[in-house]
């Protein structure tokens, strides 16, 4: 299984888009190969090239003339048949689920993806960063929002992609077929750390995904120990608190991305760096040096209070 | 039939003076359409191997996934000014140098309608090419994407210079485009020689033609939305700032009204060139001469009607997305056609297989497949998987490589002679032939596959887990290939320069206008102007002769059947179009630094027009003279 590509699709979208391109790949394979044999049946062997303006015969011009018409209806009739299966294709996409779907917000930012359950407004909403835990086989409807520049939102594996756009709300229908990880990215061009805004959509069973959502929804317990209590302090007291939110504290800035359960996500800085004490502890103390540009800055900390924040973030699973 | 390859027109009139040795302020002045030309030809094959270079620097960061041969911020100044220079500062103004060079030739004119225009034209490209490298080396170079999409260029996201210098650069390119294209349009309309009437003009021609048509209808919709995206930047006004009332995606709908044509700009040209190089290969008449023009025409059109296929994940209802992409599977009909009818020209006629013809094969396998991968593009469930990956970046590359560049390379080589008098060497043709196909193939054909397993556009870097290494791999190593196959290409044309067999008049047995002429063709005011029997001049009827032209005197014809309408003067050397270049490049540079370049240039360039324009006591700029009709083909057709 490619977790990237569009060539191992797990959802209908990806699924139909598949099928579409492989019908258009065989015929354009046809159209290439005789569009080539005629062209070397029409340069024939290697003889004396002419010389001179040869005058064709006109019964030769006439069979030309008819071969070049059957030529451009044959050119007509197939595009027209690959117009059809297009609009078709597009119009079983564009299909609405039969059961309501589950509703997610999707907020991007330079250059990080929130994902927030359920939609603004109800009580008991949380926000998450990098990872879209969805239900398989459940339409899900995505809400996409731009903060600042346009991004654009793709799964290969699932769906054809859509823009999200400062000023307009577009939406995305997509589902997973089978449980698994699916690797997304955004697609538009959006700064300097375009590369690295990717994110992560995991599909699981739906009592996987309740019990998920039930964990996101409760806040991590006080740490216990010194070391993570010392932590806590750091973060509160440090630039950290000044951006990210933490439920439970009184962290609750919405810059960054909210880090309440940062330590059960399965990549940092948007799957750029694996998540564990070392790669935290050098992204806390230089941002810059795995994303440059990156808007997050750098902390200066003591070793030992370094030591003690990524204890404290690590442990909130 | 008269069939004659025997040059008549190769000797210069009985009139001419003898060659003196230029001085600067000649070179700076000139209004010979072949020097102007040349220097655009030459200038834009300079930008083509800057860009190239930036081109390999990129390949050699994406060739390994997490390189560190650059940072993001390099690499989006490098993908950005990439872009730009080959749309602005390589494929369009070669296209039109060649046009400049070779339509007054091909239509048997004397000279360009306005040359002096022309000499403006080049100096305001040279200047704008300037500035963007200047730029660059300064690290101010442009970083928000050749369509420098709002808001990410807007005034919030892209402070600083870049983006400014890239609005401006299209400024410059946009002045330059036009003053070109006015000129190649009343250059066919009005000086084609007598009895060349529209429907006997060479294809190549009809296609500069069209194309200067589409430069007129498409650069306005660039210059307002460059000039929108300058405001917002320069005076705070909001036309895309959707918090007060602006449209982010309006930015769009401008820049691709304009960017899709463009892209028929580059290639109509190239195809032009493939019908004349697959006429002199098989010695026959273009097959479907006429479908062939309408097919350019039609092409042209339907440009027009296509762009939001680039905006298809923007979020477009269905009615709408299925107009367009009808609309671009449309088009892939009149290409079709012309394609039909070159098979159709070839078919029994034995061509000479020389390097044109080699790359004009080149041309046919990569361009079909740039088409056909166009036409999957053009389906919104595709599009909507692939748009913005590197299935796009090897789609257009197939098209304007493909389409454009390998039968630029066939053009410059069927034409070397007749732009040097001197022939290029076969071998080393066939070598960079060779090498710049397989490179080609080599570098972009895995494209379309990384774009399919997911790689997008416009990422300086990627994990190693995506599993893309090996096919970047194998593309940087492509495009290095590529690049040696286009250096052999001008080391080729450096050495022949030098060294190369003298050519004579028409060493291909070609059937225009132009091979009539010697190699290179006399100064315009030494030019006999011919009298046209046919469709192929030098190949079927007799060539006659225009007389009683006086040396500075140009012949003004009626567009549809090219009958003598009037006389009128050639214009003299000046050297005011460097200078009001000079003066209205200081006005859009300065702009970007204070708001007094805006008055300040305004008025230096109005005083450089003053004089430019200041009327002189010469006669009035043409007389006219009793219209003879050019079926006295070979006899004195002006008293």
């Amino acid at each position: 299984m490619d977790p990237y590509s569009a060539l191992d699709p797990a959802g209908t979208p990806a699924a139909l888009s598949l099928r579409l391109f492989y019908g258009y790949l065989d015929v354009s394979a046809v159209v290439f190969t005789l569009v080539i044999a005629a062209l070397g049946f029409a340069l024939g062997r290697p003889r004396q090239p002419a010389a001179d303006y040869q005058e064709a015969s006109p019964a030769i011009e006439r069979s030309k003339s008819r071969a070049v018409v059957w030529a451009t209806v044959a050119t007509v009739l197939t595009l027209l048949g690959l117009l059809i299966a297009s609009v078709a294709t597009g119009h079983a996409m564009a299909l609405l689920p039969a059961e309501p779907p589950v509703r997610v917000q999707v907020i991007s930012h330079k250059w990080w993806w929130e994902f927030r359950y359920p939609v603004s407004g109800s009580a008991t909403q949380f926000s998450t960063a990098y990872e879209l835990h969805i239900p398989v086989a459940r339409p899900i409807q995505l809400e996409l929002v731009a903060t600042d520049v346009i991004h654009s939102f793709w799964v290969p594996s699932l769906s054809g992609k859509r823009d999200a756009i400062p000023g307009k709300h577009n939406v995305l229908f997509l589902q997973a077929d089978r449980p698994g990880r699916y690797e997304g990215q955004c697609a538009e061009f959006c700064g300097t750390q375009h590369a690295n805004m990717r994110f992560l959509v995991v599909a699981e069973r739906p009592d996987q995904f309740v019990a998920w959502r039930d964990h996101q929804l409760a806040s991590p317990p006080p740490p216990s120990d010194p070391l993570r209590q010392r932590g806590l302090e750091v973060f509160m007291n440090s630039r950290c608190s000044s951006c990210h939110a933490i439920a439970g504290t009184d962290a609750f800035a919405t810059v960054g991305p909210d880090l309440t359960h940062l330590g059960a996500r399965r990549r940092l800085a948007m799957g750029t760096l694996e998540n564990d004490s070392t790669h935290l502890s050098h992204w806390i103390e230089d941002p810059q040096a795995a994303k440059p540009g990156v808007q997050m800055p750098s902390t200066p900390l003591s070793p030992e209070d370094r030591h003690a924040l990524v204890a404290y973030l690590e442990g909130l699973k | 039939m008269n069939s004659t390859f025997e040059p008549t027109l190769a000797e210069a009139s009985p009139a001419a003076e003898p060659r003196q040795r230029s001085t600067l302020y000649d070179l700076l002045a000139t209004t010979e359409h072949t020097a102007i030309g040349r220097r655009f030809i030459a200038t834009a094959l300079g930008f083509f191997l800057v860009g190239g270079v930036l081109a390999l620097l990129m390949r050699l960061q994406l060739a390994t996934p997490l390189a560190h041969v650059m940072g993001p911020d390099r690499y989006n100044q490098l993908f950005t000014t990439h872009g730009s220079t080959m749309m602005f500062l390589f494929a369009v103004p070669i296209m039109q140098g060649l046009g400049l060079y070779f339509v007054p030739l091909m239509v048997g004119a004397r000279n360009l309608a306005f040359p002096r225009l022309a000499n403006f034209a080049f100096w305001i490209y040279l200047f704008g090419g300037l500035f963007l490298y200047i730029a660059l080396l300064s690290n101010t170079g442009p970083d928000a994407g050749w369509f420098s999409y709002v808001p990410l260029a807007g005034p919030e996201h892209s402070p600083g210079k870049r983006v400014d210098v890239w609005a401006q650069l299209i400024t410059f390119t946009e002045l330059s485009a036009l003053s070109v294209a006015v000129n190649l349009i009343v250059t066919t309309f009005k000086h084609k020689a007598p009895g060349l009437s529209l429907d006997r003009l060479p294809i190549f021609v009809w296609a500069s033609l069209v194309t200067s048509f589409m430069v007129v209808f498409a650069m306005p919709a660039v210059i307002i939305a460059s000039s929108c995206l300058a405001l917002d930047r320069l005076v705070a006004t909001h036309f895309f700032n959707p918090a007060e009332g602006g449209d982010a995606l309006l930015w769009q709908h401008m820049f691709w009204f304009f960017g899709h044509p463009e892209v028929y700009i580059i290639f109509l040209p190239g195809v032009g060139m493939v019908s004349e190089i697959v006429v002199t290969a098989s010695k026959r008449p273009m097959f479907g001469y006429v479908p062939v023009v309408l097919a350019n025409v039609a092409t042209a059109i339907l440009a027009f009607g296509l762009w939001v296929h680039h905006m298809f994940a923007t979020g477009l209802p269905q009615l709408g997305a299925s107009f367009f992409t009808g609309a671009s599977i449309l088009i892939a009909i009149p290409t079709g056609v012309q394609f039909f009818c070159w098979i159709a020209t070839l078919w029994g006629s034995r061509p000479k297989v020389d390097v044109p013809f080699g790359f004009v094969l080149a041309f046919f396998a990569t361009f079909l497949i740039g088409g056909l991968t166009g036409v999957m593009l053009a389906a919104v469930p595709i599009n909507l998987q692939v748009h913005d990956t590197f299935f796009v970046v090897a789609h257009f590359h197939y098209v304007l490589i493909g389409g454009a560049v390998f039968p630029l390379f066939g053009g410059l080589t069927h034409w070397f002679p007749k732009l040097t008098g001197r022939l290029l060497s076969e071998r080393l043709g066939w070598l960079s032939c060779g090498l710049v196909f397989v490179g080609f193939n080599l570098a972009f054909f895995p494209q379309h596959l990384l774009g399919l397993r997911g790689m997008p556009r416009r990422i300086y870097t990627y994990l190693p887990e995506t599993g893309w290494g090996f096919w970047n791999f194998v593309s940087t190593i492509g495009a290095f290939t590529l690049g040696l196959g286009a250096l052999v290409f001008l080391f080729n044309a450096a050495r022949t320069l030098r060294s190369g067999a003298r050519a004579s008049a028409n060493p291909f047995r070609a059937y225009s206008l132009e091979w009539a002429l010697s190699s290179p063709p006399p100064r315009s005011a030494d030019r006999i102007v011919p009298v046209a029997a046919s469709r192929y001049p030098l190949w079927l009827g007799e060539l006659g002769r225009v007389e009683g032209l006086a040396r500075d005197e140009v012949l003004v014809t009626r567009v549809v059947d090219a009958e003598p309408d009037h006389v009128g003067h050639a214009p003299t050397p000046t050297i005011m179009p460097p200078i009001t270049a000079l003066a209205t490049a200081v006005l859009i540079v300065a702009c970007l630094f204070t708001p007094w370049g805006l008055p300040v240039g305004v008025v230096l360039v109005s005083l450089t027009l003053f004089v430019w324009f200041w009327p002189t006591d010469r006669e009035p700029a043409f007389q006219t003279r009793e219209r003879v009709s050019s079926e006295s083909v070979g006899k004195e057709v002006l008293p």
